[in-house]
């Protein structure tokens, strides 16, 4: 460490292209081994939890350990078709960006769980508050696919009137709040809400999630301090999927031991957990709405995971990273773990998944084609143009009403 | 009607929104038990409880962010910014979310929320408590921008902005929060030290948002300006001899252009004041709109009357606004003109 003397320090990633990838200086302790307090234990004793790790499938894709949710096949059949779907539909999408048919795009490949798992876990009138990473919670939600696809092609039938980029999606009858190209804003905006929620008497929670590197902004450490002060019913997600576009997550990290112990600070109950075991996430999600739910206050938990894709559109994540990562990632694919899980219990097969696979590959190109039927953004129709000063103000005044008449719509 | 000071109006506003919907809460730094540093909470906290009213941490972004989390609830949440200095780190939150989540959202989800702030020069307060930062928020789409100049006037504005739905941003003129003396007491202001305290109803009442006020009528000259300054200005009115009509602005987002343009279609000579420093501030708005509106009525180059490009100073604050003489200099050079 020191030699005696001060020295300027920029941490780099353990790899970058052309090294081989080893995640072996990972410590990853095994599914099953961490211990599951009370959900109204006190912030202390989730200490362990915090630089540790939640995880119930083992191995052998076994469900093991105190978090084991003990789902239905029922329901984990309904999570894995929900995460076989955002696959299918992200492909699809990426298919369709590269041949023009949208703008940009984001894919949640590797981090299918993160959001599909603990949408499940959360009642339907709890609040999200997501970054664009989440898809997985409106299908979850049960989103229409189509109206999905017409706010990304920002066409006549965009619900979004053509404002946002793809992706950032937003669903009030599926409580499911605007989402922000600015990162980490609407960490203490969800803590607000669920303020709110719980000063109405509502036995609802909020919920947020954001990236590794966006805890590096102002308002993650706003969003601990509200939720700690007034131990709001919030779960604070960091989705810790090791890259920040190019950066690795050790620079916003530093030399902290896990992204989940900077709760602890805060007094905040804290918890890392296997972000690609879908039972884990579950587990831990349904821990934290309970916490909350009871009075027990905030949670944060940095689900641990890896982006397998690109952060989007417009990166290549050969130029940062080593192509072979992750291939190489240790907590494997979310989507086959629970897959596998499933086939041990005898509650699922190789033709069961094949034909899941076709069903859902045909829904999404049979709903593209009835989303392109609405417009495209490349050939419209759009939405109409003087929709552009709507919404602006609840009603529109003299400057609004003037520059629409200038535009002459 | 009882007579109160601009503190004492706000306070009654509060009361009478807190006493009414029970969906109102407020919010900020000292705003609760201590009643905030200039009292306009004051005895809210006792009368309704510490959930209605309360303090936050010192993180202007994130009690921002709270008040457009409850909003999005269906709070009426009004929060203070101490000082409208301190309302930079909120900037984010303020302009890239409160502002726009109406409109990116499509009218799904709404964050109308009241941001207080005491604004302006004039207590002593050095360059980090005197900046009066409107321009910054006049720009941003979505957001409205209030400037009450009176008690009466602050009360019923601040209940119709917590009341609008949309996003406010309420700035209090701090100089003359108290009445007469101005904050100084070797400099008051002539018009204000005769009406030390207004006449205020003590229920509801609200003003409405977006309307200004011709508050001395008059045929030279029309001299446009909010807040503080509308003080100063009657005394330069009145100590020039000039026959020169104010027009007392109150919402500088949405800005009554009708009345401005009745007005200087009527004199056809313009000053327009501000506060805050000169370059892109909001007297540049006013004079590019009357520009385009009046052309052909002007009969004399609209003169702004701003303070300096320079930081706000500390010692030589009353070098620093435009005061009574220079603004009596503004209204000569435009009517001579």
């Amino acid at each position: 460490m020191s030699n005696g003397q001060s020295r300027f320090h920029v941490p780099t990633p353990p790899f970058r292209p052309g090294d081989a990838p080893d995640f072996s200086y990972l410590n990853l302790p095994k599914a099953g081994t961490a211990k599951r307090p009370e959900a109204l234990a006190s912030w202390r004793e989730t200490s362990d939890l915090a630089t540790g790790l939640v995880g119930v499938l083992d191995h052998n894709h076994q469900a093991v350990g105190e978090w084991d949710p003990r789902l239905s096949p029922e329901l984990l059949r309904e999570g894995l078709s929900h995460m076989v779907l955002t696959r299918i539909y992200d492909e699809r999408m990426l298919k369709l960006q590269r041949q023009g048919k949208m703008s940009f795009y984001m894919k949640s490949t590797g981090e299918e769980a993160v959001a599909v798992a603990a949408a499940m876990a959360l009642r339907p009138n709890d609040m999200v508050f997501p970054s664009y990473r989440q898809q997985g919670i409106l299908f979850a939600r049960g989103r229409n696919i189509v109206d999905m696809m017409c706010h990304c092609i920002s066409n006549s039938r965009d619900n979004l009137k053509g404002r946002q980029l793809p992706v950032h999606y937003a669903w009030a009858e599926g409580n499911f709040f605007t989402i922000s190209g600015n990162l980490g804003t609407q960490f203490p905006q969800a803590v607000g809400y669920a303020m709110a929620c719980a000063y109405k008497g509502e036995d609802r929670v909020a919920a947020s999630w954001i990236g590794d590197g966006t805890t590096a902004e102002g308002d993650f450490h706003g969003a601990l301090t509200l939720a700690s002060t007034y131990r709001a019913p919030v779960i604070l997600n960091v989705v810790n999927n090791q890259w920040a576009i190019s950066s690795h997550q050790n620079i916003a990290l530093g030399d902290a031991p896990t992204f989940a112990s900077k709760g602890l600070g805060y007094g905040i109950a804290s918890l890392r957990v296997d972000g690609n075991d879908f039972l884990a996430v579950y587990a831990a999600t349904q821990w934290a709405a309970e916490r909350a739910r009871k009075g027990g206050g905030a949670t944060l938990i940095e689900m641990f995971t890896y982006r397998a894709d690109a952060h989007s559109t417009s990166d290549d994540p050969s130029k940062y990273r080593p192509k072979t990562e992750a291939g190489v990632w240790p907590l494997g694919d979310p989507v086959e773990r629970l897959k596998q899980h499933l086939i041990g219990k005898g509650e699922w097969d190789e033709t069961r998944h094949d034909t899941l696979v076709e069903a859902m590959t045909t829904l999404v190109v049979k709903s593209y084609k009835e989303a392109e039927s609405h417009g495209t953004l490349h050939d419209g129709p759009l939405s109409p143009t003087e929709s552009i000063f709507e919404d602006v103000y609840a009603r529109p005044d003299w400057r609004l009403r003037r520059q629409r008449q200038d535009l002459g719509v | 009607m009882p007579a109160m000071n601009i503190i004492q109006a706000l306070n009654s506003a509060m009361d009478v929104l807190l006493d009414t919907d029970p969906d109102v809460i407020i919010f900020g730094e000292d705003a609760g038990y201590f009643g905030g540093v200039f009292k306009a909470t004051d005895g809210l906290q006792a009368k309704y409880g510490l959930d209605r009213v309360f303090d936050a941490p010192i993180n202007e972004a994130a009690i921002a962010a709270m008040a457009i989390g409850m909003a999005a609830r269906g709070l009426k949440p009004i929060a203070e910014i101490q000082f409208a200095d301190y309302i930079f780190p909120a900037i984010d939150q303020i302009v890239s979310e409160m502002s726009r989540i109406r409109y990116r959202s499509a009218g799904q989800f709404t964050a109308g929320c009241v941001m207080r702030s005491p604004w302006g020069g004039g207590i002593r307060g050095g360059q980090t408590h005197s900046m009066s930062p409107e321009a910054f928020f006049t720009h941003v789409p979505g957001l409205q921008v209030v400037v009450p100049s009176n008690p009466y006037d602050a009360k019923g504005l601040l209940i119709a902005a917590v009341e609008s739905g949309d996003p406010v941003i309420f700035f209090e003129p701090k100089r003359i929060y108290n009445g007469p003396y101005d904050g100084v007491p070797d400099k008051p202001l002539a018009s204000w030290a005769r009406h030390p305290k207004g006449e205020v109803p003590e229920g509801r009442y609200t003003v409405e948002l977006g309307k200004a006020e011709v508050v001395r009528e008059g045929s030279a000259c029309t001299l446009i300006t909010y807040g503080t300054l509308v003080h100063v200005a009657e005394a330069a009115a009145e100590h020039s001899g000039l026959d020169v009509e104010i027009i007392d602005l109150k919402s500088l987002v949405p800005y009554d252009i009708e009345t401005i343009a009745a007005s200087v279609n009527k004199t056809g000579r313009v000053v327009v004041a501000q506060e805050a420093p000169r370059t892109s501030g909001f007297a540049a708005e006013l004079a590019a709109q009357i520009q385009e509106e009046c052309f052909y009525a002007l009969e004399a180059p609209i003169f702004r009357l701003t303070g300096w490009d320079t930081p706000y100073p500390h010692a030589h604050e009353w070098a620093y606004f435009p005061t009574r003489d220079r603004m009596i200099r503004a209204l000569k050079t435009v009517t001579e003109a």
